[in-house]
């Protein structure tokens, strides 16, 4: 779908040796395929070396702050109703009602018939709405569907669209489809900073997640994202440090930071925790921010929840000592 | 968002010092006890992070070394006659105890060596079990091993090992030793003798027969005296190419078995279409892994010219992220130097690439006050005509060549007096085939560098030595064959 404005992305391009990378599928294609490969092997080993940092005492209180401040608290559930968004809303505000000095979780995100509701759980909190769109979690949907999806979204108020990308027409070499998509639902999206799942599980190849990310940066992606957390494989310590690694490189090329969100599987502070220092030392302190990191979780913030009082305490409490949602 | 500190600094994370136990004085392990040098000689072992003195070890001399190679004579005769099986079922019995006791010894190593945590913790000790465990299952099966249906073994060994990898380097000479039937006498390093002593532990807990292996620790003297010994048949001997020249002289004309694995000068080859993020780090890890203190350490970076100046920002900025200093600290990288004389030579190494005109860059990190420490290194500009191209500097300091074609880049990475370890890095499976038969180096990692694995030969071309450690191979060294 050719636009005739200048997509977001590309106009923050201008002038960089990005320039015309989009300018055909033919010169996309030859831009992503040669980007450096992924040695599989390597890029896990250094994963995992990075999970054998040990964060004690002031840095793991830190980073559970931290993590918890960069929780999308998420229901995504065909059972989803009023009430369960409404709770979801609360704990978002107040993750802890024992303690009001925990830092509130970056936003609730939900399907986009539940934004208006979650906007009024959320509301006078400087937590954000986020939604689902463009047919989520598979993506088999018509553009003009997807497109009325995050339209329909935004019009509720949500402050940030999770779409989700093509793996179709990925996997198919259909890469300029995949980019004009996103350029499209970057549009639609208006203010609303946009998410670009890439489902690495169905992408399956490392190789094919670093292209995804670099199609994804430049069609104008605010936060590049692992998954929907409806596959198999969901974000592991590899996927995400090879999306930070992208997401490094993209603002030396070009000084456009953009963010990272692994999503799915994320479920102890132990975990967390791994995921930050992988952001550490990859992209650097500057993704140190819930501007420019996300967890994408639910059970995840009630282990985050149940250190920080044994941190704070010395003990541990057990899980009848944080809400249930 | 709440305000949050805006960097995240980690807290120390120590490992704890009281795991391990460690006396103020140890004797020579000498017929399965513990005994003072016959002249009462002692010297210390001191912790190259702190200087620190450890403990006072005995030092032997000549009449030590008689006393303890006519102990393993003694012993031969029995261990030798013994079946495989049986020599396997105290080998296992030893890997087994490494690994229960692995964390006392991790830390033994890192207090004694400087070598952070992480590193003995998760390679050095995991390594020393699995090559026990290894040769353990060689010993009942000799007779399918390619050297004969029924190969003797030599007698008794007479082992010299240096001190990067103490209690590696001595499970690399010691099991294959112990399972193909021979007896063994090892010298640990002067800088690094307390892990040995606490394997000459291991061996009475895993009641390992009286005299099968014998532990002298001391200098160079007591090295020489030992592989000049007359009734010892098999030298093995890791350390610089100097001594080993030293020891193949003293041995020639007689008819003792030698092994050698000496020094080093890897060339780590990187071609424009290597995984880049991967290939940094696999230069980090050639280099910096034990501070560079390994002999087949990748300390010469072969870079091709189109993609120079992307891979040095990339190392560079991954080496601002090395974190250096306390060694017990599970989130050090980088250690300190072995000893304040390792730290000089380094150092007068480093002056000279600086004199010679290549470009030095040095990572930003704080140098504790106490204790010998050296910054991670690079020295840019630097042609094949470089002292630091050439010489083994055994230390954190990484040599940057570039090359143009494949071609150029076998030429220079061979252009070296040594031949151990060499590594490439591309994404084309038929570059990596073609260039690793071209390259004279006794092991050639490809997409990755300093695996080590029980089952894989190891050992060098040219000035870095001959025969192997490791794997099949490695029981040649030990059989009459």
């Amino acid at each position: 779908m050719p636009t005739t404005t200048p997509p977001p992305g590309k106009a923050a391009l201008t002038g960089t040796p990005l320039a015309d990378v989009t300018a055909s599928a033919a010169t996309l294609r030859r831009f992503l395929h040669g980007l450096p490969g992924v040695d599989a092997v390597g890029l896990e080993a250094r994963a995992a070396s990075l999970g054998t940092r040990s964060i004690k005492t002031t840095a793991k209180a830190y980073a559970i702050d931290l993590a918890i401040s960069m929780i999308d608290l998420t229901t995504l559930e065909g059972a989803d109703t009023a009430g369960k968004v409404r709770a979801l809303g609360a704990k978002a505000v107040h993750p802890d009602p024992t303690d009001r000095t925990t830092p509130r979780t970056a936003a609730v995100c939900v399907y986009p018939d539940m934004v208006a509701t979650a906007k009024e759980a959320v509301a006078g909190s400087d937590v954000k709405v986020a939604s689902v769109a463009t047919a989520f979690p598979a993506g088999r949907a018509a553009l003009g569907v997807k497109l009325a999806d995050v339209r329909d979204a935004v019009a509720a108020g949500a402050d940030e669209i999770d779409m989700v990308i093509d793996r179709g027409a990925f996997l198919a070499g259909d890469y300029m489809k995949v980019y004009e998509e996103i350029v499209a639902v970057k549009e639609a999206s208006a203010q609303a900073r946009l998410k670009v799942i890439f489902e690495t599980g169905e992408l399956s190849t490392y190789d094919n997640i670093r292209r995804a990310s670099w199609i994804g940066m430049l069609a104008g992606a605010d936060f590049i994202k692992t998954s929907t957390g409806k596959v198999g494989v969901n974000a592991t310590p590899a996927n995400t440090l090879l999306m930070l690694e992208a997401v490094r490189d993209f603002r030396a090329q070009t000084g456009v930071q953009v963010g990272v969100k692994p999503a799915g599987g994320i479920r102890t502070t132990k975990d967390a925790v791994k995921f930050l220092v992988l952001v550490n030392e990859t992209a650097g302190a500057d993704w140190l921010d819930n501007h420019w990191f996300r967890f994408g979780a639910s059970s995840l913030l009630n282990d985050l929840l149940m250190q920080r009082q044994k941190l704070a305490t010395g003990r541990y409490s057990g899980p009848d000592y944080v809400t249930v949602d | 968002m709440e305000n949050l500190a805006s960097t995240f600094e980690y807290a120390p994370a120590p490992e704890s010092r009281s795991v391990v136990d460690i006396a103020p004085s140890y004797g020579l392990f000498i017929d399965g006890e513990f005994a003072e040098a016959a002249d009462g000689k002692v010297f210390k072992s001191v912790s190259p992070a702190t200087e620190e003195v450890l403990a006072e070890v005995a030092q032997a001399g000549q009449a030590d070394v008689d006393r303890a190679v006519k102990a393993a004579r003694k012993a031969f005769e029995k261990w030798s006659a013994l079946p495989g099986a049986e020599r396997a079922k105290y080998l296992f019995r030893i890997a087994r105890i490494i690994q229960e006791r692995s964390r006392e010894l991790a830390v033994l190593e890192t207090l004694d060596n400087g070598k952070p945590i992480k590193e003995t913790r998760d390679a050095d000790l995991p390594l020393v079990a699995a090559h026990f465990f290894y040769y353990a299952g060689w010993a009942d099966k000799l007779g399918h091993a390619g050297f004969g249906p029924n190969p003797q073994p030599l007698g008794v060994a007479g082992q010299v090992i240096p001190w990067n990898f103490p209690l590696l380097m001595l499970a690399w000479k010691i099991a294959p030793a112990l399972a193909t039937g021979n007896t063994v006498v090892l010298k640990p390093a002067e800088t690094t003798p307390l892990s040995a002593l606490f394997f000459a532990d291991i061996c009475r807990q895993a009641g390992l027969p009286k005299g099968v292996v014998n532990i002298l620790p001391g200098y160079g003297d007591t090295g020489a005296a030992l592989t000049a010994h007359p009734d010892v048949n098999k030298v093995a001997f890791t350390g610089s190419t100097a001594v080993g020249k030293e020891i193949a002289r003293t041995l020639a004309g007689t008819d003792k078995k030698l092994t050698l694995e000496l020094g080093g000068k890897g060339a780590n080859i990187v071609f424009d279409d290597a995984p880049i993020d991967q290939a940094v780090e696999g230069i980090v890890t050639g280099i910096f892994f034990n501070q560079g203190q390994v002999c087949c350490a990748g300390s010469r970076l072969l870079v091709q010219e189109s993609i120079q100046e992307e891979l040095l920002d990339s190392l560079k900025r991954r080496l601002s992220t090395l974190r250096l200093g306390d060694p017990l600290d599970k989130n050090t990288d980088i250690g300190a130097i072995n000893s304040a004389e390792q730290l000089a030579r380094i150092t007068a190494l480093a002056e000279t690439g600086e004199a010679e005109g290549a470009e030095r860059w040095s990572a930003p990190c704080e140098l504790p006050t106490s204790g010998y420490w050296f910054a991670p290194t690079l020295f840019t500009n630097v042609t094949q005509a470089h002292t630091v191209a050439r010489d083994e500097i055994f230390g954190p300091v990484l040599s940057v060549l570039t090359f143009r074609t494949p071609e150029e880049a076998v030429a220079k990475a061979n252009n070296t007096q040594y031949g151990l370890s060499a590594g490439i890095w591309t994404e084309k499976g038929s570059r990596i085939l073609a260039v690793a038969n071209k390259l004279r180096a006794g092991v050639v990692w490809a997409n990755t560098f300093n695996k080590f694995d029980p089952t894989s030969p190891f050992g060098g071309y040219k000035e870095s030595g001959f025969g192997r450690e490791g794997g099949r191979h490695g029981l040649e060294a030990y059989l009459d064959v």
